[in-house]
């Protein structure tokens, strides 16, 4: 070997780890094909958008951070409270909202996150169950502010960009919604390969030694819970102005433990599974609720069971761990 | 001159145990010393207090002249305080390239940077590789950690700490439960320490500890013996009756 293969080697590598690999592209293009192919299913893909951002955001958190949330709700509801009060008020642009839900919930994230660190996995379980408990009750008692049980009426949101109207089937809203869930994609599977992204996996995969080669462990879980607070948040603004309403259901403790079955579905830590999670979830919900609209539960919940007893990779026949290889997943 | 590392009476209870008791040494730059004792007599325990992983009861440490004992462990490791484990505490579903490539970034200050990609720096690459081969791991570079045979871990968990970077390095029993073919690596990779890194090792190979150290300390009951040249330590008589003589070494 001469001296400059092993540098040229590692490099390749770990290039490699970061490329985009083929499955990826065939992904996004399918994602971007549904909206010209499936016209009459936008208002349901619409959501299954923003769930798949909202299942992004707890994949940072717990396929990366290694913090398991059950309480991710309150930073999809904060935003989406956020966004539609600002409409509210009269600032009706859309963007505008988004901008204004993001920040809103990166805060809230922020503080919270502080709570979050004390403890192990169970304490923190229940810390993020707790956060999530008290911005319900407080969206429920401050009625002035929220409409309580109501929820937040008179929203318009404006036109996107000030030119397209949000329409009743979906057109607008569902573009909108798969823009802003690839642009964050993106920020994200930068961030996961940026040195930054390594290090929480570090702190995630042993926070004794993540210490012990001088990382500061508690900032970076602080840093990515920040992050997919963000996220969340602005996935309940898109939630929020794609429907113009905003009730206390979207802080809802189901809304966490959804998603949680979304990303579990889906695999966590490679940014892929909750999205995935989202679509199935979201796709055998409607399906199923069709057929025997009161037993849809029954049927997600025997899909769990045998995704923990048989596994996910022996259900799908293979065809899971061809697409997690495919998609870059490590470990 | 400053000494690389000073202990000053540091001391640590747990209760009504006394784990370390009025410890004190001194580390020479450049200095290859070795901590020995038998199995309880606070080893361990002395190198969680020197990382910072537990907090002292009594007494100070002094790294290059500064006092140190209030710091967390991640500002030790910032002024060149690194240890190993002596169980591997690795980072399992990355790889050696990626778990070296992390530990230079954050010794260069660039770990907090989430828009360039990891390795994208040329630098960090080739120091990445220099450190690998030092230890053998080019070979093995892409590969799992977890996946690894366990002398290879032990060869990363030194790896890693040269990445940090230290001025002192504290080795915790670098060649416990390595097989006896893997040995001669793991002593090739503790020979290849940088000359300018000051090393306190602890290790129960005495055939390690012989051909490594120029200054031995012995701890028994969480107390320091006595301290000296292997020859010294060698020869003592209460080090015989109390280390040596109890302990076979196979």
């Amino acid at each position: 070997m001469s001296a400059a293969a092993p540098h040229a080697a590692a490099r390749a590598a770990l290039r490699e780890v970061a490329r985009w690999k083929p499955a990826e592209y065939a992904f996004w293009a399918a994602t971007a094909a549904s909206w010209f192919l499936l016209p009459g299913q936008h208002l349901l893909l619409n959501e299954i958008a923003i769930f798949a951002l909202f299942a992004l955001s707890l994949d940072l958190v717990l396929g990366f951070g290694g913090i398991v949330s059950l309480g991710h709700a309150a930073y999809f509801g904060f935003g989406g409270y956020a966004a539609g009060m600002l409409a509210q008020a009269g600032y009706t642009d859309p963007l505008l909202g988004l901008a204004a839900a993001a920040l809103a919930s990166a805060a809230l994230g922020f503080v919270t996150s502080f709570l979050v660190l004390r403890g192990s996995d169970l304490t923190r379980i229940m810390v993020t169950l707790s956060v999530s408990l008290v911005l319900f009750e407080l969206a429920n008692r401050l009625t002035w502010l929220t409409g309580g049980a109501d929820g937040l009426q008179g929203i318009t949101i404006g036109p996107l960009l000030g030119r397209f109207d949000f329409d009743l089937a979906g057109h607008v809203a569902y573009a909108y919604s798969l823009v802003v869930l690839f642009v964050l994609f993106l920020a994200a599977r930068r961030i996961v390969h940026s040195p930054f992204g390594w290090t929480v996996r570090a702190v995630r995969g042993n926070a004794l030694r993540a210490a012990a080669i001088g990382l500061a462990v508690d900032l970076r879980l602080v840093g990515i819970y920040t992050m997919a607070a963000l996220y969340a948040g602005i996935a309940g603004a898109l939630l929020a102005q794609s429907t113009q309403f905003v009730s206390l259901d979207m802080l809802a403790f189901h809304r966490s433990a959804d998603l949680l079955l979304m990303l579990v579905i889906g695999g966590v830590g490679y940014l892929y599974g909750g999205m995935i999670g989202a679509l199935v979830f979201k796709a055998m919900q409607n399906w199923v609720a069709d057929i025997t609209p009161e037993y849809w539960q029954f049927w997600i919940g025997l899909l769990l069971v045998l995704l923990v007893v048989i596994g996910r990779e022996r259900i799908f026949a293979g065809s899971l761990v061809l697409a997690r290889r495919a998609f870059g997943r490590r470990g | 001159m400053n000494a690389a590392l000073e202990i000053v009476g540091l001391s640590r209870r747990f209760g009504g145990l006394v784990a370390t008791n009025d410890v004190s040494l001194r580390l020479e730059r450049g200095a290859r010393h070795a901590l020995i004792g038998p199995n309880g007599a606070g080893k361990t325990t002395l190198i969680n207090l020197l990382s910072g992983v537990l907090a002292p009861s009594a007494g100070r440490i002094l790294l290059d002249g500064t006092d140190i004992t209030a710091l967390r462990p991640d500002a030790r490791v910032h002024r060149g305080l690194v240890r190993t484990f002596q169980i591997n505490q690795l980072f399992a579903d990355l790889t050696p390239l990626t778990t070296v490539g992390l530990a230079v970034s954050r010794r260069l200050g660039l770990d907090r940077q989430f828009w360039r990609r990891l390795g994208s720096k040329g630098e960090i690459v080739d120091e990445c590789v220099a450190i690998l081969e030092r230890f053998d791991l080019l070979g093995v570079m892409n590969e799992r950690v977890g996946a690894l045979p366990y002398g290879r871990q032990r060869l990363l968990e030194i790896a890693l700490a040269i990445a940090c970077g230290p001025r002192v390095l504290l080795l915790d029993e670098p060649a416990a439960g390595v097989p006896e073919g893997e040995r001669e690596g793991i002593l090739a990779g503790v020979a290849a320490l940088p000359v300018e890194v000051s090393v306190l090792l602890i290790e129960h190979d005495m055939d390690l500890v012989f051909r490594f150290a120029q200054r031995i300390s012995v701890l028994v009951n969480g107390s320091v013996l006595m301290q000296g040249s292997p020859a010294e330590v060698a020869a003592d008589a209460r080090v015989r009756e109390v280390y040596l003589g109890e302990e076979v070494h196979g």
